[in-house]
């Protein structure tokens, strides 16, 4: 049964980063998915000094209000600083997340706070935390009902807000022409991958979330060019990479997130040995030689 | 005040080690960074000090020891591969560059991971420690590691100075170092191993997410107060010294304060206050675009006495508000302000009734509408814009002509008597 929750959390959490994955990847904000990631340490710090507990409502508050500070950090550097992107993302998520290793060593004794944990997350322990209701039926294990709900809302908003994103993904000038607004979609996608690090991290860590969000979302990228198809197979790809990640992790007694991020590495691998120009370019090499 | 004298006698040799790793570190990488922020490629470092991670592991179970030299060649060759990586999946498929960098750099990391927990779960006791990798342990540094970390600053030091104008040209314009023929891919292979080495290095006393912070900050801090590389690698490396002092200092008065962060945020803070104070920063943009908004508003008042007193070739005479405001439309806030600022100038009198041009005031409004004209002449003669075209273009041009060019212009067109418009080009007497 422990194998089936973690697994169940695995793809529930590859699923939500898979969606907003694909966003990132091709708004190339990617290393910005990064940033967040990293950033909401602070946050998370906080919530659990306030309130004593993990996956609470005010730590996912603390947590995303952190996320949009480090979105707002960059472009403000970017655009009042004059400071070039990369510095700017790099320059603002190293500063929080030395913050929130500063806070945890001050506060670590107050707040039982295991930073491995934080950084690199446990899913061995995602069974043991289990909601028990009051008649005493076992309801399964919390990080499930938080990422699984966590997931419904972000779904509910991609299909619902499809057109807004969409538009301000592919074509921002055109989305801006026809009176929608850029900044509005930008930040409400930027909050949603605040909520969707700090909900995956007690599962997968503050870091190996960035894998999740990137890697599935790319590998699709790499198969197809559509769209909506993108968003499925990234889906697929990252439940699968959860699955197989699992076993993984069995076989070699080590961290089962990090299992997962190499299988999800693994699967790009593929993809791009595949359907990459690597092979084409291979191709063309040995054949215009044959021709000579 | 006695923690900072008891600090500064460095009669503990662990605070000395301490200090002197993390100020030999900060050198080394504020020099390292100025070159990988240049290129724009300071993501890239982040990417590097997460890909190192695997190769220790690797390295540990090949040998089953902790040899430094070992974990280092390891750290040094994954580091490596994942910048080849990069490299090949943002040129060889459609995927953006920036996920790439996210991409290897998650997918080694994750690797790192899953060999780490599993070399801790297999029981081996040699393992302990090897942790310190992701989060350093500054306060753990030892005679040998300064000694490393002497080496590894002597190392890039000569480099830089060896290579300095090969590297500056790539940095600044990779195009023309390939069009001049310098082995470009030789050089940035020496840059990217410098960089690899600093990061491989320095991530056992600072961790993985905060040496990518070591790299970028000092260097980003630099940038705001000079346009000059030397410069900048000299800041960059006072700054990166400065933050590793006060981290090794804050974390020796409060006991149990992790070294590494604090110096993060140290050099985080000379950042930000360098944005916003710098020669090139924040507040020096603001202040020049407000004087140069002031000097455009000041010429245009100037211009309009001109203009005012043309008809009746009467200059000195006063002039109302009232008449001002008929002749051309100001803001009522921009015109007071416009005045006072010529009357602190000395090119303005206020009288009872209005303001009067001085002597001098007079010839700087000569001056500028002798330029505008010159100038709609010029557009007239040589571009063939018509008369009615050429005064929006003036309008702009006159605040920024230097004299050089004014001379040049009145050369070129033979000191002309009137503008497309038939009006006088005023000459100073």
């Amino acid at each position: 049964m422990n194998a089936f929750w973690i697994i169940l959390t695995g793809s529930l959490v590859a699923s939500l980063c898979g969606i907003l994955g694909c966003y990132l990847v091709l708004r190339k904000m990617a290393m910005v998915g990064d940033a967040i990631s990293h950033s909401v340490l602070p946050g998370i710090v906080l919530a659990y000094l306030i309130s004593g507990t993990g996956a609470s409502l005010p730590m996912l508050a603390g947590a995303a209000l952190l996320g949009l500070l480090a979105t707002f950090l960059i472009e403000t550097f970017h655009r009042s600083g004059k400071l070039q992107a990369d510095a700017a993302i790099g320059l603002t998520f190293t500063f929080l997340f030395a913050v929130g290793v500063i806070m945890i060593s001050l506060f670590a004794r107050n707040a039982h706070i295991d930073t491995d944990c934080v950084l690199y997350g446990e899913l061995v322990y995602v069974p043991l935390d289990i909601i028990v209701t009051q008649s005493g039926t076992e309801l399964g294990p919390k990080a499930v009902w938080v990422v699984g709900s966590t997931l419904c809302i972000v779904t509910a908003i991609v299909i619902f807000g499809y057109r807004g994103l969409f538009l301000t993904t592919f074509d921002p000038g055109y989305a801006a022409s026809l009176g929608i607004s850029t900044a509005f979609w930008h930040y409400l996608l930027m909050g949603m991958v605040s909520v969707a690090s700090v909900v995956s991290f007690e599962s997968v860590g503050a870091i190996l979330v960035v894998a999740m969000l990137i890697a599935p979302a790319a590998t699709a990228y790499l198969l197809t060019e559509r769209f909506k198809r993108m968003l499925i197979l990234s889906v697929i790809i990252g439940c699968s990479g959860a699955v197989g990640g699992y076993f993984l992790a069995v076989w070699l007694d080590g961290s089962i997130a990090a299992a997962m991020t190499v299988v999800l590495g693994v699967q790009f691998t593929l993809a791009f040995l595949v359907k990459g120009k690597f092979f084409r370019s291979v191709n063309k090499t040995i054949f215009s030689r044959a021709a000579k | 005040m006695e923690t900072l004298l008891e600090f500064l006698s460095f009669s503990n040799p662990n605070v000395r080690y301490v200090t002197a790793g993390m100020v030999l570190l900060g050198i080394c990488s504020g020099v390292v960074g100025v070159f990988t922020f240049l290129r724009k490629r300071a993501l890239v470092g982040d990417a590097v000090a997460h890909s190192v991670l695997p190769g220790i592991c690797l390295a540990f179970i090949l040998s089953g020891t902790k040899n430094p030299v070992l974990l280092l060649t390891g750290a040094f060759i994954s580091g490596w591969l994942s910048l080849i990586l990069i490299d090949v999946i943002t040129n060889k498929s459609k995927i953006p560059a920036d996920s790439a960098i996210g991409l290897v750099l998650s997918v080694f990391f994750g690797a790192g991971i899953l060999m780490l927990t599993s070399i801790q779960h297999s029981g081996n006791a040699a393992q302990s420690g090897l942790d310190n990798f992701l989060f350093g342990s500054a306060a753990s540094l030892m005679k040998n590691d300064i000694i490393t970390f002497s080496v590894l600053c002597f190392a890039v030091m000569v480099t830089v100075g060896l290579f300095y104008k090969e590297f500056k040209l790539i940095s600044f314009d990779r195009d023309f170092a390939f069009a001049t023929g310098l082995p470009v891919r030789w050089l940035e292979i020496l840059l990217a191993t410098l960089t690899v080495l600093t990061i491989a290095i320095g991530i056992q006393s600072v961790g993985v997410v905060l040496m990518a912070a070591l790299l970028i900050t000092p260097a980003t801090a630099a940038y705001y107060w000079t346009n000059q590389l030397p410069t900048m690698l000299l800041y960059a490396s006072l700054f990166g010294a400065a933050a590793g002092f006060s981290g090794a200092f804050i974390s020796y008065t409060a006991p149990g304060m992790p070294t590494g962060p604090w110096v993060i945020v140290v050099v985080s803070l000379f950042a930000f206050f360098s944005m916003l104070a710098g020669s090139k920063g924040w507040l020096k943009r603001v202040m020049l675009l407000k004087k140069n908004r002031q000097k455009i508003l000041a010429e245009n008042l100037l211009k309009l006495f001109y203009h005012l007193g043309e008809p009746e070739n009467n200059f000195l005479q006063s002039r109302t508000l009232h008449d001002l405001q008929e002749k051309r439309k100001f803001q009522e806030t921009d015109l007071n302000a416009g005045l006072k600022f010529l009357i602190k100038k000395g090119w303005l009198q206020k009288y009872e009734n209005g303001w009067k041009l001085t002597t001098p005031g007079k010839s700087e409004a000569q001056r500028i509408v002798k330029i505008h004209r010159l100038w709609e002449l010029y557009l007239n003669t040589y571009l063939k814009i018509a008369p009615d075209h050429v005064h929006e273009d003036a309008e702009a041009i006159e605040h920024i002509i230097t004299p050089e060019i004014e001379a040049r212009l009145e050369k070129l067109l033979q000191r002309p008597e009137v503008d497309p418009h038939e009006k006088g080009i005023p000459y100073g007497s």
